[in-house]
């Protein structure tokens, strides 16, 4: 068993406080992604779970034991780094053992080991190479593999991929995902990239600022977001928001800003007559449609053949993306009536950024 | 040899030389005799005899007279060419010389001595190599005893002080503590003080420690200096700290961490701060000389100095064993000096 539980993890240097308390539980043999913007201590929270970094309050808890005061090597992690950190003055063989060596393993057992983990990770051929005669994507299946090689009850990867091209990150991703159904271990996961963290989770849990704004499922995140950063972070393109306020008269009515006036869904939503309200509509949900509520001004269309973006702005230039299957009809700087084909809308307080979905 | 040949003889002119070739290879001429021009006249000068050696004007090669055996007398005799008189145009040998006149005989004919001006004497001299200089170092003087303590100092206080310099070194690049700035503001503040300044006292201690006439005396003091720790200290900056983390979560000891990864990964620097040390140690003067007075714990540079008297000083031998001083430590830095450059262009050192 190697579930992870945080409970209301801190961390401050001096004065600052990096990390506000946050409460997660990972369980079992779960991918879980930590994801969020440059600087929102995401990459410092995996350090802590993996005891490079001290915690300044709460407990960190790996398989049911409380690991505060336990250094990070005996916590049975392995991590990948996203400079991969290989030793470069060793071979590759010589980085697949180090660790090995240090916990005194028997030579032909090392010898079988990073037999069996370099086949696996198609590294067998370059054993005896250095780091720096390798490619990108090769050093980072060693740096992988050093980790494998360890069976740890849990990896982490510390923005892995951050460094290699568009084309090889997509094929990492899946080799990844794919090491984890093999492995089944626990894995924790760190990046900046939102559709790495759709595509390769299980679980994913946004930050920002040091906190935990929401824990779930990718689908959930993208289906019922908690709050207004949480659904302007996932998805892409990114959601479209529409600023207004509830018509005093009718709640289910959205004043727009731009005085435009929309009929919000009857249901699942505890909306009060005059709030002010940030409506959430994702960009295949919003569409060109006869007598549409809202007029758009069309800035620039991209046609990709089977299917078209189309940005824009409303009348009081908030701006907007359409995203349309098949090929559009629209055209540059045309003014059209747009508006969302479905219920899949979101309603948010503009105050407190929180929804106002009811379940 | 082919590649040496071809880099020797590059030239910018294509077929013939152009103007610059000329100022090039002129100006690296005169760098090559500025340079060598001493050492050249030095190990030439060692192989010179007492007699040659006070010879005024001086000879760039060394010259010595030509002797030969006579039937008759017990040592060799000197020969001469006779430019005026009877035998005129004969080799002779000397038997004497006085107030001008000199006694000779025909090589062939020791019987009959012969007596003439001196002025009328030519010396036959030949290229001879007094290889006595140096023989006599070994049979007269206790020259591998110096050669000893020389080399156990080099060799003892480089290891110790590469060991000392890349520990504090370490610590000081790569672990967070309160006062590290502090440290090291000190040690590199003590690059500011001269070592003549703090001779007294470095004395004072090391005669309390009863250290004084030991080779340790010379060693310990030396152990930690300034130059070297800030010189690794910059080095190891720059490896990436991700590469100690990731040594930590393979189970890696700090003391492991220390000897597998920094140590393999600052070798260029170290290899810098091992040349510095074995010149400086090798060619230490001032401090081995407060230290050491009795003459079996002499190192070569103190030895080169006894020779030196105050009323006569001992040419041939204090020229030998100078270049024999000086082999090793060319030959050291004949071996290393690509990494000094390599080494010094990667640490920002000089």
């Amino acid at each position: 068993m190697a579930s992870i539980e945080l409970r209301d993890v801190r961390k401050s240097y001096g004065a600052a406080d990096v990390i506000k308390g946050i409460d997660l539980n990972v369980a079992h043999g779960e991918f879980c992604v930590f994801v969020g913007p440059s600087g929102c201590g995401k990459s410092t929270l995996l350090r802590m779970i993996s005891g490079l970094e001290d915690i300044t309050g709460g407990e960190v808890v790996i398989g049911g034991d409380v690991v505060n005061s336990i250094p990070a090597a005996d916590r049975g992690l392995a991590m990948v780094f996203q400079s991969y950190a290989l030793y470069p003055h060793m071979t590759v063989r010589q980085n697949l053992s180090f660790g090995l060596e240090n916990i005194n393993t028997p030579k032909s057992e090392i010898a079988t080991k990073i037999d069996e983990v370099s086949k696996m990770l198609q590294i067998d051929m370059l054993l005896d190479r250095r780091p720096k005669d390798l490619s990108g994507g090769q050093r980072q299946r060693v740096a992988i593999g050093r980790a494998v090689v360890r069976e740890p009850r849990v990896f982490l990867f510390d923005e892995p991929l951050s460094n290699l091209d568009a084309e090889l990150r997509v094929d990492m991703r899946g080799e990844i995902a794919a090491l984890h159904r093999r492995l089944g271990n626990t894995m924790i996961y760190v990046t900046h990239d939102q559709v790495e963290a759709m595509t390769m989770a299980d679980k994913i849990a946004v930050l920002r600022l040091g906190e935990l704004e929401q824990f779930g499922a990718p689908l959930e995140l993208y289906n019922r977001p908690e709050n207004i950063f949480v659904a302007g972070f996932i998805g892409s393109p990114k959601i479209n928001f529409v600023a207004g306020r509830v018509a005093e008269d009718d709640r289910t009515v959205l004043e727009v800003a731009t005085g435009e006036r929309m009929v919000l869904p009857s249901g699942g939503f505890a909306q009060r007559p005059g709030q002010a309200v940030t409506l959430g509509v994702r960009p295949v949900d919003l569409q060109p449609v006869q007598g549409g509520t809202l007029t758009m001004q069309v800035r620039s269309v991209e046609q990709l053949g089977g299917e078209s973006y189309i940005y824009g702005h409303l009348t009081d230039a908030t701006p907007i993306t359409l995203h349309s299957p098949g090929q559009t009809q629209v055209n540059m700087e045309e003014t059209i009536q747009i508006g969302p084909i479905n219920d899949q809308l979101h309603l948010f307080d503009t105050e407190t950024g929180r929804t106002l979905r009811m379940d | 040899m082919s590649r040496i040949f071809s880099f020797l003889t590059a030239t910018r002119g294509k077929g013939r030389l152009h103007w610059t070739d000329w100022v090039s290879y002129g100006y690296l001429l005169f760098g090559v005799l500025l340079m060598f021009g001493p050492v050249v006249w030095l190990v030439l000068s060692s192989f010179k005899t007492p007699n040659e050696l006070d010879r005024f004007p001086p000879r760039f090669l060394p010259y010595a007279q030509d002797v030969a055996e006579v039937e008759g007398f017990e040592e060799p005799l000197l020969l001469f060419t006779v430019t005026e008189g009877d035998l005129a145009g004969q080799i002779v040998a000397q038997t004497r010389r006085a107030a001008g006149r000199a006694e000779v005989v025909l090589p062939d004919d020791p019987e009959n001595r012969i007596r003439m001006p001196a002025a009328n004497l030519e010396a036959i001299e030949g290229i001879a190599f007094a290889t006595e200089n140096y023989t006599s170092l070994f049979e007269r003087f206790n020259f591998l005893r110096f050669f000893w303590n020389s080399t156990f100092i080099t060799v003892m206080a480089t290891l110790i002080m590469l060991l000392v310099n890349s520990m504090a070194a370490f610590a000081l690049s790569k672990y967070q503590f309160r006062g590290r700035t502090a440290v090291l503001l000190m040690v590199v503040g003590t690059l500011m003080i001269p070592q003549t300044v703090v001779l007294v006292p470095l004395f004072l201690i090391t005669f309390e420690l009863g250290m004084l006439n030991s080779l340790w005396g010379v060693i310990i003091p030396g152990a930690a200096t300034p130059t070297g720790v800030f010189l690794l200290r910059q080095y190891m900056i720059t490896i990436p700290d991700e590469i100690l983390d990731a040594a930590r979560m393979d189970k890696a000891s700090e003391w492991k961490i220390f000897w597998r990864i920094i140590i393999p990964l600052s070798a260029p620097a170290i290899a810098v701060l091992a040349i510095l040390a074995i010149m400086w140690r090798w060619n230490d003067f001032l401090w081995p000389l407060i230290v050491l007075t009795r003459s079996e714990n002499f190192t070569l540079q103190l030895a080169l100095n006894s020779f030196q008297g105050e009323l006569q000083t001992d040419w041939p031998s204090l020229l030998a064993m100078t270049v024999l001083t000086l082999l090793p430590i060319a030959a050291v830095f004949m071996f290393l000096q690509k990494y000094i450059a390599t080494g010094i262009a990667s640490t920002g050192g000089k």
